[in-house]
């Protein structure tokens, strides 16, 4: 019976049929661009997915949306622009350059730079602290001499 | 001295930031309607589908929709808070019935009461988009002048009412 059981859930798979592209328009076209726009916006309710790939049931609306705003001959950056005019920045998986984002694009530059310069920096004063040890005082030197000759004397 | 310090610094700075971090809500996205006049519709009332109902006929006062429908879990949280406040008869409370059934909205107002002046409904959700709708439900505070002032993200509960909701309507009721 239990085996019987196991076997039943192992054929489960079998007959569930995924349901990804349920909602066709007509127009494979249209179909490819609106999928190709919504590969580049966020699901609001599943928020680590793309509004393409999502099966949240607000996602089936905003890509119904979307099909509807290109088959009236809106370009994508109006769709985009209606869709930011909801839901804010968020839904964009890309944010946009703007005051409040410069952090966000420039930061991982400014480390960079930062790090780059404090490299630079430790470099040179490992350098000079090298150059100062080379770099004999004439008594040294005197004494260095002194002492080489006595060692070729004995 | 300086060896230990930085890192420390460093170290500090970064568990504040996770701290904050912690205590956000990502499910809470600002919504860009707030200051933003309220988005047109008419849509059939939810008792009486032959009569529509517009934002438009709210002009000059101060009201609040609320996004229900009879599906959403944290709806049945909200219910009696909103019973609560439309006894008070503070502020008239308007519905949109989302993405719902005619006959399993009105069920759902028969056994719990309707807290409603009236509901709209919006069955296939075009309004929802329209207001940034994502997670039922969502009560939005709209002035005299039809711009959205508020929203909340989430069921309404007796802390952010009396906290946010009840001190925003008295002040632009005044206006």
């Amino acid at each position: 019976m239990k085996k019987l059981l196991i076997l039943l859930f192992c054929l489960m798979p079998v007959f569930a049929v995924a349901g990804e592209a349920r909602d066709m328009a007509a127009d494979p076209v249209l179909e490819k661009r609106m999928i190709g726009l919504a590969e580049k916006l966020r699901c609001l309710v599943c928020q680590n997915e793309s509004l393409a790939s999502s099966h949240a049931e607000l996602a089936e609306d905003l890509r119904r949306e979307v099909r509807e705003q290109m088959q009236k001959g809106l370009s994508d950056d109006e769709i985009v622009d209606y869709l930011v005019s909801r839901y804010g920045d968020f839904v964009l998986y890309e944010p946009p350059f703007k005051s409040y984002t410069l952090l966000l694009w420039l930061g991982p530059f400014a480390l960079l730079l930062i790090g780059a310069g404090v490299l630079v920096f430790q470099l040179r004063k490992r350098r000079t602290v090298a150059g100062d040890e080379s770099a004999l005082t004439p008594e040294a030197a005197q004494r260095a001499a002194a002492l080489l000759e006595e060692e070729s004397k004995s | 001295m300086m060896r230990f310090l930085l890192p420390l610094v460093i170290f500090i700075v970064l568990a504040g930031f996770l701290f904050v971090g912690l205590g956000l809500n990502p499910r809470e996205v600002p919504s860009p309607l707030i200051d933003k006049p309220a988005p047109a519709f008419t849509l059939p009332q939810l008792h009486q589908p032959q009569k529509a109902f517009s934002p438009a006929d709210m002009q000059g006062k101060v009201w609040l929709l609320n996004v229900w429908a009879s599906w959403c879990v944290s709806c049945r949280e909200e219910h009696p808070v909103l019973m609560a406040l439309a006894q008070q008869g503070v502020v008239p409370i308007y519905g949109l019935n989302y993405k719902d059934k005619k006959a399993d909205g009105e069920l759902w107002l028969q056994r719990g009461g309707d807290p409603y002046v009236l509901s709209a409904m919006d069955e296939e959700g075009r309004i929802g988009i329209d207001y940034g709708v994502y997670g039922v439900p969502e009560t939005y505070v709209i002035d005299k002048q039809g711009v959205i002032r508020y929203k909340q993200i989430g069921p309404v509960t007796p802390q952010n009412l009396s906290e946010k909701i009840l001190p925003l309507v008295a002040e632009l009721q005044k206006k």
